[in-house]
């Protein structure tokens, strides 16, 4: 029964979004207040519909409900419970849902917290989230309903692949569509600000909180699924520059870049036209990733089951909201008025080089991810593109990027002292030259170009160190006032050095675990000892064991150093049953220097088993580095101008962002 | 000229190159979308099998308890349909009509690999959703499926009189793929002319 009432509030949504997405545009338009005051109860009644449809949904999953196709096809009454209910979006159906949820999740915090928004403003960002909902809406209820039933019902399910059944990825996709639909918000901005042909400083504050939001959410969401591909595919590797992966970092380096340029169109009111763009483009790049994976347009690992009719459909609502969006924008952003002018070298130079290095990158991305097609298209040759091609196009891209964040926050608005700026982050070079020379002198293996990046990230590092030390005069001025200093520093700016450091963290780890990494691959059997990177390796034999759907093979390793115990590394090899398949559970013990790797495969029929040892550098110093980001665009989110746009002050959107991603 | 109007032609010149640049974004992106909408009926998994035009792979398989026995022999005389299915396979269920419906107008013989199945359950569905194959062979470990080229299921091949495979089909046949592949192809197997596939 809950099937179908979900079913009926999900079609009663869709009607709301048709109003919602006409009525208070048309106000707006008119000056109609009747029709503006609409669009917040249908934004709030929106997110209650949506919510019961996926509650309906979830119902269904969690009761195991095989009268349901879409719960047949992708569960199993067996399955454990957490992975019953990340059924509910590990699949293209549910997923949708969870998509337009978090739409309307978003949508609805706009309505309740963007109080202070002028209300013809809001009605036309509400309309716009409302029309794209529309889009999705009517994609999922006449494509891909996952309401449908099944008659006569089996006796049980299909089963979710094996490979999703993992409590990394579990929370993949949720971050990863926080982040994604996050976006939508700013496109709703920006299309309005495009409507009322006025972008302003206050728009751009308004803006920002949602973009950092969603830019944290796709963050986290991004390096949950490198995490996962690093544990759970037994080879180690955390990235892969898979289509789909690459479909998730392209609008996260346009969010970054947006994040950045709409500083500018805050504290300087200039680069108004770009950021419009970006906003709108950031968002277009979230939807060509909802393209990519469902149409079956580029072969991924990702890619769901595919039809044509979906894609078509999904590619024709893609084209409107894109192409209409940038009419929209040819139209009215010559328009814009040009703000204040500035030097090369200034604050607003700095951000410019970063949009020109970021947009660039995300450019070299969307060239290697859809060349293929391009090609297909043009020749019919098939060909793929792999990491070569990305290492040597995106990694030089990163390099002055990176080099230029240590430099950029210490200019000043306008025009800049660049030899002044330098001076005072001699320290952070003495640091990165250093830490150079002592990778050159420890490091007697591994490409020679490792060492100079280590140096570079120990510049970012200590460059956003430098900076915040700069803030608050430490070591210049009496350490009660630095103190004092510190309690008075905005939240952004503690916000944005984290961040910062954490990139220059992360650019470690990804040197560290793709340069100095050692492996070894051969047939162990019981008692038998393998030595890898100075750990010695004693293979303790396997044994059969029994999950909960799924039988494995469990083999472990004694690990010493220098005769000194370290620990028992225990792998298992599982073989699932419903659908058939085989994943691996790499044993991984983090070690201050990097991670110890060990995975059991097949069993090579003399007593033996095929194993793989690795020793990884600092490779968890990628997703740390990540986290760190995140932490420091959520400290920012938490500063209270960030909040406090105009007299009216307001509560955190962040806490919607946040409380949705706890769900 | 005078000087007003030269500044009002500059002026003009300038609007004129603003709208252009503001432009470009949507020009480009008609190109991707176009680009995009002729990848819709591209199809990057169907990497061209190097199996085409050569004969069948050898095999040596069990029956499905209860029914024939696929040999390598049985496909040598006339022209057949090879499908790889398997009873955990959602996308099969989708095709299975459509290959009921071959058999049922004797189109042509059509044979099954039971693909790394567990046999009862194999069996189970057959008798619930009704058995096209005239002769199953049970591939449970995937390994003939790996001399066949096999990256998922469900598969479909096309061999003709000669016990040589001819066409190649990956994923579930629709309609579609029926009207437009696979019936061409067949009638251009049994005339002996070379199939367009």
């Amino acid at each position: 029964m809950w099937v179908e009432v979900g079913h009926f509030a999900f079609a009663m949504a869709l009607v709301v979004a048709l109003v919602q997405g006409t009525l208070p545009l048309l106000g707006a338009h008119r000056g109609d207040a009747g029709l503006i005051a609409l669009a917040r109860p249908a934004a709030v009644l929106q997110l209650v519909l949506v919510a019961v449809a996926f509650a309906g949904l979830t119902q269904a999953y969690v009761t195991s409900d095989f009268s349901v196709l879409n719960v047949v096809n992708n569960s199993h009454s067996a399955k454990p419970m957490l992975y019953k209910i990340s059924g509910v979006w590990g699949n293209h159906e549910g997923s949708l849902v969870l998509w337009v949820l978090i739409l309307a999740l978003f949508g609805a915090g706009v309505a309740l917290f963007g109080r202070n928004l002028p209300p013809a403003f809001r009605a036309r960002v509400l309309a716009v989230q409302a029309l794209i909902a529309v889009g999705f809406l009517a994609f999922s209820l006449f494509t891909s309903n996952p309401f449908l039933r099944a008659l006569p019902p089996p006796a049980d399910g299909n089963g979710l692949n094996p490979l999703l059944q993992d409590p990394g990825l579990a929370f993949h996709p949720p971050f990863l569509y926080l982040g994604y639909v996050g976006f939508s918000i700013a496109y709703s901005f920006a299309v309005a600000a495009l409507l009322e042909g006025r972008v302003d400083a206050a728009w751009a504050r308004w803006v920002r909180p949602w973009t950092l939001a969603a830019w944290c959410a796709l963050t986290v969401g991004i390096a949950l699924g490198s995490w996962w591909a690093y544990y759970e595919l037994g080879w180690g590797g955390w990235w892969f520059w898979d289509p789909v992966e690459n479909a998730s970092f392209m609008p996260w380096l346009s969010g970054t870049a947006l994040l950045h340029s709409a500083i500018v169109v805050e504290k300087r009111d200039t680069l108004k036209s770009w950021t419009i763009l970006l906003a709108i483009l950031t968002f277009s790049l979230s939807l060509l990733g909802t393209f990519l994976v469902r149409s079956g347009v580029l072969t991924s690992v990702h890619a769901f089951a595919t039809d044509p009719t979906r894609g078509v459909f999904i590619l024709a609502f893609f084209v409107l909201v894109v192409a209409g969006s940038l009419a929209l924008y040819a139209w009215r952003a010559p328009a814009l008025k040009p703000g204040g002018l500035f030097q090369p070298v200034s604050r607003e130079g700095a951000l410019v080089l970063n949009n020109l290095l970021l947009a660039t990158a995300c450019g070299t991305v969307f060239l290697g991810t859809l060349y293929p097609l391009f090609l297909d298209a043009l020749t019919g040759d098939k060909v793929s593109v792999g990491p070569p091609f990305f290492n040597l196009t995106f990694g030089p891209l990163m390099v002055p990027l990176i080099a230029a964040m240590a430099v950029g926050p210490m200019l000043s608005w306008k025009r800049a002292d660049l030899a002044g700026a330098l001076a005072r982050l001699k320290f952070a070079f003495a640091a990165a030259l250093l830490a150079t020379l002592a990778a050159a002198a420890l490091a007697h293996r591994g490409p020679w170009l490792a060492i100079p990046l280590l140096g570079l990230g120990v510049w970012a590092i200590t460059g956003s160190l430098v900076e915040l030390a700069e803030r608050l005069k430490l070591f210049r001025a009496p350490l009660s006032d630095s103190l004092s200093r510190a309690g008075h520093l905005p939240r952004a700016a503690w916000g944005m050095s984290l961040a910062h450091a954490g990139m220059g963290v992360m650019l470690l780890g990804v040197v560290g675990a793709s340069a100095w990494q050692q492996e070894q691959l051969q047939v162990m059997r019981p008692g038998q000892q393998a030595t890898l990177a100075g750990y010695s390796f004693t293979f303790r034999g396997a044994r059969p064991v029994q999950g909960p759907n799924y039988s494995a093979i469990e083999g472990s390793f004694q690990v010493t150093r220098d005769g000194r115990e370290v620990g028992l590394l225990v792998s298992q090899s599982r073989t699932f049953r419903n659908p058939p398949m085989q994943t691996s559970e790499a044993a991984i013990r983090p070690r201050p220097s990097g991670d110890l790797y060990a995975v059991i495969g097949e069993p090579a029929g003399d007593g033996g088993y095929a194993t793989r040892l690795y020793h990884k550098p600092l490779v968890h110093w990628i997703w740390g580095g990540a986290m760190i980001m995140v932490l420091g665009g959520l400290l920012s989110l938490s500063d209270r101008r960030l909040r406090v746009g105009s007299p009216v002050r307001r509560r955190a959107p962040a806490g919607v962002a946040l409380a949705g991603a706890g769900d | 000229m005078s000087n007003v109007s030269r500044s009002a032609a500059a002026a003009g010149w300038l609007r004129l190159r603003c709208i252009l640049w503001a432009l470009v974004p949507l020009v480009l992106f008609a190109a991707v979308g176009g680009f995009l909408y002729q990848g819709l009926y591209l199809k990057p998994r169907e990497l061209p099998s190097a199996l085409l035009g050569r004969p069948a792979p050898a095999f040596d398989l069990p029956p499905l308890p209860g029914k024939q026995q696929f040999r390598h022999a049985d496909l040598k005389g006339e022209v057949s349909l090879v499908n790889i299915f398997a009873s955990w396979c959602a996308a099969c269920r989708v095709e299975h009509p459509l290959l009921m419906r071959l058999a049922e107008d004797k189109v042509l013989p059509v044979y099954g690999f039971n693909y790394k199945d567990d046999s009862e359950a194999a069996l189970g569905w057959l008798k619930r959703f009704g058995d096209p194959y005239g002769r199953i062979a049970v591939d449970r470990t995937g390994r003939t499926g790996i001399d066949w080229g096999v990256y998922g299921v469900p598969e479909s091949f096309l061999v003709d009189r000669e016990g040589r495979i001819v066409c190649k089909h990956i994923g579930p046949v629709m309609e579609r793929d029926l009207a437009e592949k696979l019936r061409p192809a067949i009638a251009a197997a049994r005339a002996g002319q070379p199939v367009k596939c």
